[in-house]
């Protein structure tokens, strides 16, 4: 009990620091001028949701009235018609307007709305149409690394750094101390929680590593996506595809005999509606289920973002009307909960990410030979695994 | 949804498959594998362990109840034996007495016989001394009486009806 009360207090202080520092990152980082009307809120709100091209702490205004921007410029590569391209996002000097104009072998390049645009070759500005889409400029193919690529990268080093010393504990003692005591838990969790109930006892330890990896990698990133350093790795669709598309080769590629006999053809059911179910079978593998995968991922994590960066901007939408204290105090009490809610979310999209993960590869490698009924008209009597997959 | 197309990068897409096959990869190699194969020679181990005991403690109690079986038959043994020095003890007092009796009987028994065959000899000998001391009687009232002849049957006769065998 005492230990529960404990780890909740930590939890409240680590989340009181992030919010404070969240809110402090907010209330200060401008892009233009200050932040203060809706427009400019929902503008800042979605230039965040975005990946960026440099590491953007925060701005202030100096006494001169000039913005200040702290923070550091990062690579940006690209693959452009005159071939691969690289110099740093300062010399875009904090512009997402397509207003600098970046010229190197011959392409200009411009940055508008967080993505780098290839000027066509005779044109020297980017000319809108009415949806302010670009009319004279095409995307580049843009290999930058960028915020997002720099936190994939970190996260990266740090679960190397963190899971290969406790692999090293091992190798002279039994039971790991320190930070290894902490991870093991978690490692034991996604092994006996997840890998051994979803995909069976047979199978289970081939795709462990996968899945752990999987697991720290996105509840990590969710963690770090609650930080005031803004990243919003998982909140990026290449990311959660990237991520879907590997739990897609997997289960396709180790998928048996049986797990293929029942999508193209399904035994059990008359043979004129089996064309038909193989077709909503293979719809529901390839496309349904790594949709469903990356689509979860991605709306949860930025809804969950925009919802805390919308309530701590209540204390500049609702300033007329409440007055600063009303505002601020409103601000505080509802961001500081559902910062509390999105610090479960991160946990809880990581598993759910890594149950129904393994649960294709469940599906795809159980073996059917025992656990399939058919009632007297020869029709297959639905199991467990079968109605678990229709809920998904 | 076309804002979401429009925010798809494909670039950032190769990226994180790049960094997160190498992170796979890596982890498996130097993480997942050492890791999970550590832990289950450690549940192996405690399986065993918990095992050894258990074997341990069965055979601890095999060990009890044999000891206490050897208890019980020692005990028993002891028992028997005590039982039989019990018996041989009455039995060789017994057998010495039947002896001693035995050998008393036959004593008595020669005892008797000698006394008899000593009656006997003596009766003889009584008989043979009276005999001649009859002789010598006769003799002697032979040689006083010869003379008469009824005087000498008279004499012979009382002689005689003096004269009493056992």
């Amino acid at each position: 009990m005492m230990q529960v009360s404990n780890t909740f207090k930590t939890l409240l202080q680590l989340t009181i620091l992030c919010f404070s520092l969240q809110s402090f990152a907010f209330s200060d980082a401008k892009q233009e001028g200050t932040v203060s009307s809706k427009e400019q809120v929902d503008e800042y709100i979605l230039h965040h949701i975005k990946d960026s091209h440099d590491f953007h702490l925060f701005s202030y205004s100096n006494d001169a009235g000039e913005r200040k921007h702290v923070g550091f410029p990062l690579p940006v590569i690209l693959w452009s018609s005159n071939g691969l391209v690289t110099f740093m996002s300062s010399e875009f000097h904090h512009d997402d307007n397509g207003e600098v104009i970046v010229e190197r072998n011959g392409s200009k390049f411009v940055k508008l709305h967080s993505k780098i645009y290839e000027l066509d070759a005779n044109a020297s500005a980017v000319a809108f149409d009415e949806e302010h889409h670009a009319t004279n400029a095409h995307k580049v193919l843009d290999f930058s690394i960028t915020k997002s690529v720099v936190g994939v990268l970190l996260v990266g080093l740090f679960m190397f750094w963190a899971f290969s010393s406790l692999a090293r504990q091992y190798k002279n003692k039994s039971v790991p101390t320190g930070f290894g005591r902490v991870l093991e838990p978690l490692v034991l969790y996604v092994r006996d929680e997840i890998a051994r109930p979803n995909i069976g006892d047979k199978h289970y330890r081939k795709f462990t590593g996968y899945l752990l990896t999987v697991f720290f990698f996105i509840w990590i990133l969710n963690l770090l996506g609650l930080t005031p350093l803004g990243f919003n790795v998982t909140g990026q669709l290449a990311v959660t595809a990237c991520l879907a598309i590997f739990t897609l080769i997997i289960y396709s590629v180790s998928g048996n005999k049986d797990y293929w006999m029942h999508m193209l053809w399904m035994p059990g059911v008359p043979v004129l509606i089996r064309p038909v179910l193989a077709i909503i079978e293979l719809a529901g593998a390839f496309i349904i289920k790594p949709f469903s995968l990356l689509v979860r991922l991605f709306a949860n994590i930025s809804a969950g973002h925009i919802v805390v960066m919308s309530l701590i901007a209540i204390m500049f939408t609702l300033k007329e009307s409440l007055g600063v204290a009303g505002a601020t105090g409103l601000s505080l009490v509802l961001s500081f909960f559902i910062t509390l809610i999105e610090v479960l979310v991160a946990f809880l999209q990581a598993y759910i990410f890594t149950m129904l993960s393994a649960l294709f590869i469940g599906m795809a490698v159980a073996e059917h030979d025992h656990d399939h009924h058919h009632d007297e008209q020869g029709h297959e009597v639905p199991d467990a695994e079968d109605v678990r997959a229709d809920f998904i | 949804m076309d804002t979401l197309l429009n925010d798809f990068s494909p670039g950032l897409f190769i990226v994180q498959t790049i960094l997160l096959l190498g992170l796979i990869f890596l982890l498996v190699k130097f993480a997942w594998k050492p890791i999970l194969t550590s832990l289950n020679e450690r549940e192996e181990g405690i399986q065993g362990a918990l095992e050894a005991a258990e074997n341990a403690r069965k055979e601890m109690q095999n060990l009890q109840a044999d000891n206490d079986k050897l208890l019980k038959e020692a005990r028993a043994e002891r028992e028997a034996m005590l039982k039989e020095a019990r018996e041989i003890k009455d039995k060789m007092i017994a057998d010495s007495k039947e002896q001693a009796k035995v050998e008393g009987d036959k004593m008595l028994k020669q005892a008797q016989a000698a006394i008899e065959s000593e009656k006997k000899a003596a009766v003889a000998d009584i008989k043979s001394q009276v005999a001649n001391l009859s002789v010598d009687i006769a003799e002697k009232v032979i040689k006083d009486q010869l003379a008469d002849k009824s005087k000498q049957l008279k004499l012979v006769d009382d002689l005689l009806g003096d004269i009493k065998l056992n």
